[in-house]
């Protein structure tokens, strides 16, 4: 299967009516979402908003209790999550090198090619150390890691879930370039963060989260002049939450 | 006191033949022993760790509860089993050492089980959401679980001969401590020191501190190598 094929095959992105509970809390109820084929689709929201949760939904780590994700009117199965990639918050790397980390992602994709995965890590400036233990890496160099892990599977759709978080702002440099060379090149990504000048830097959309709940959903550049919701406004003009 | 060190240090260094074979037996005994439950243990505790089944979870209460079985149960229970009256004593084992292999194996196997279930375990708890992530499947996730836990895998493979290897209540039971036949280090120990012989029993238990050093080295010396490349 090609790339191409797998690419207008799987977006739109559509939500019906999404419930999770775990440990008899509700955590997510009734996400209705339409995500776009194309562009950055940045998933915002205070702590405890359900964005991670939502992303794993979306992924296939996590079922729902109740509702519907239909990836172009499709389920999700494997055949759909073989096209997707995700990038976690805490990067989970093998005990192997660099360069094995990125080759393991490809033979369980069977697209095994080491030159490839070579230049992976040279995008993000990794192939020097490609035969370091990638556990005795910097958090910023895990992360480019696990990026170039992500996208040596080379998925149509790519999540990722606060991948800067605690990054320096060169690691944050490199991973915010990649997304955007990415997206241009095609690829879907659905990015979670909290930071506000990366969403603006990098979101042509926004889906805005709190309470478990959509509060909006609407182009970028909309959601930054003109906030819908009192919590997205609350949000970005910075005003702490009654407690 | 000094006396039984200074005669023990001269039996060892003199490469005394009764002292060596008897060094000799235990080694084969023991390491065919770990051999034995290596080879039957590794693959049971990785798949209990790694598969999820109905009674699974009675089946690793079982399988520590065996952990802290007593030596001279399994002893017995064996002894049982291979008496000339038992249901196996048509197969002539016991006084053999093939019967205290079987008793040493009986012994270490649920160690061996249950440290790799734990392992397995743990580094899959771990590795599981990358792997549902980037659609490994099922054979080649255990693969991975397995060579990323070589390490740990190995250090569990020499607690196991430290083990057997100091084992003296189930191998005096069903191998008898029958001379230049079935006595190991433990059992001549036991016996010397009852006779009142301590330079022979002096001399084996400093071998036996050697070896339990010997292992524990290479167990220290293989985590460091593990820290250093940070498969840990």
């Amino acid at each position: 299967m090609s790339d191409v094929q797998h690419k207008s095959a799987l977006l739109p992105l559509k939500v019906d009516g999404l419930h999770l509970t775990l440990g008899g809390q509700s955590l997510l109820c009734g996400i209705d979402l339409m995500i776009a084929a194309r562009g950055v689709t940045v998933i915002m929201g205070p702590n405890g908003a359900g964005k991670s949760l939502l992303l794993r939904c979306l992924h296939g780590l996590l079922v729902p209790d109740v509702g519907q994700i239909q990836w172009n009117g499709m389920a999700m199965s494997g055949r759909v999550r073989r096209c997707q990639a995700m990038v976690f918050q805490r990067p989970v790397l093998l005990r192997r090198s660099v360069l094995a980390n990125v080759r393991f992602a490809q033979k369980a994709h069977q697209l095994v090619d080491e030159e490839s995965a070579l230049a992976f890590l040279e995008d993000m400036r990794l192939a020097d150390i490609a035969d370091r233990p990638a556990r005795k890496l910097s958090g910023g160099e895990q992360q480019r890691l696990a990026l170039a892990r992500a996208l040596a599977t080379r998925p149509d759709i790519l999540f990722l879930d606060e991948p800067t978080a605690s990054l320096d702002p060169a690691s944050t440099r490199i991973i915010e370039d990649t997304v955007g060379f990415v997206s241009q090149r095609g690829t879907k990504v659905i990015l979670v963060t909290h930071d506000l000048n990366q969403a603006r830097r990098l979101a042509d959309d926004i889906t805005f989260l709190a309470g478990g709940k959509v509060c909006e959903q609407q182009s970028a550049e909309a959601f930054f002049s003109a906030p819908q919701s009192p919590q997205a406004d609350d949000y970005l003009m910075g005003r702490l939450p009654e407690i | 006191m000094l006396e039984a060190f200074g005669l023990a240090f001269r039996l060892v260094v003199s490469f005394d033949p009764d002292l060596y074979e008897i060094i000799g037996l235990s080694l084969r005994v023991s390491l065919m022993a770990l051999l034995c439950a290596s080879l039957i243990g590794l693959p049971i505790g990785a798949l209990v760790g790694f598969t999820r089944f109905p009674g699974r979870g009675i089946i690793i209460v079982f399988m520590n509860a065996l952990m802290g079985m007593p030596p001279v149960v399994i002893g017995l229970l064996l002894y049982l089993m291979i008496s000339r009256s038992g249901p196996l004593g048509a197969l002539a084992l016991l006084y053999t050492p093939t019967a205290m292999i079987i008793a040493q194996t009986l012994l270490i196997l649920p160690i061996v089980a249950a440290l790799t279930r734990q392992i397995i375990e743990d580094l899959h708890a771990e590795y599981d959401e990358q792997f549902r992530s980037l659609s490994v499947s099922r054979g080649f996730a255990l693969v991975t679980l397995l060579a990323d836990a070589r390490y740990s895998l190995v250090t569990v493979v020499l607690a196991g001969f430290g083990r057997a290897i100091a084992e003296v209540g189930a191998v005096i039971i069903v191998g008898g401590n029958i001379n230049h036949f079935t006595r190991v280090m433990t059992t001549a120990i036991a016996l010397e020191t009852s006779k009142g012989q301590l330079a022979l029993a002096v001399a084996l238990g400093i071998v036996l501190l050697v070896i339990a050093l010997l292992v524990n080295v290479a167990a220290a010396v293989l985590r460091s190598a593990a820290l250093r490349r940070a498969y840990v």
